[in-house]
């Protein structure tokens, strides 16, 4: 469904927003979405779709919701979420660079 | 990343945050959601 979106819409203004609960599945969903999927069964296997990827978490995105959404679907996962080390997993992505 | 204007594909978790959630936040900051997943591993 994301390589139908990514053919509907062209890479251009894309960007893919995740919501995974810890580091290792963000890590693992952004390496499939930049470089492809690593277990090469899905059917991303061999497709670097090159998307931006990041965590709806990220201060960089999550600075640009309306403060009363993100109070009302954010505010409890900045307690339970360890951000640092899911932006650290995907900056490892994002710095390897073009696949 | 400005996310106003952008295409944006969610990948919202169950345990974690879930795609409707997502999307109210970016449609929020002036992007359009044009896949919207909720992934459950149960």
């Amino acid at each position: 469904m994301v390589r139908k979106a990514v053919d509907e819409f062209g890479k251009a203004d894309l960007v893919a927003i995740l919501g995974s609960p810890d580091a290792d599945s963000a890590e693992l969903y952004a390496e499939t979405l930049v470089h492809g999927d690593p277990s090469w069964l899905g059917p991303l296997a061999g497709v670097a779709l090159d998307l931006p990827v990041y965590h709806i978490m990220e201060p960089e995105i999550k600075d640009q919701i309306d403060p009363a959404l993100r109070k009302e679907h954010l505010e409890l996962f900045e307690i339970a979420l360890d951000v640092d080390k899911i932006e650290e997993g995907l900056n490892r992505v994002r710095g390897r660079g073009r696949a | 990343m400005q996310l106003k204007g952008k295409k944006v594909i969610i990948i919202g978790e169950r345990d974690g945050i879930q795609g409707p959630a997502i999307e109210a936040c970016v449609r929020s900051a002036g992007a359009e959601p044009v896949l919207v997943q909720t992934q459950c591993f149960v």
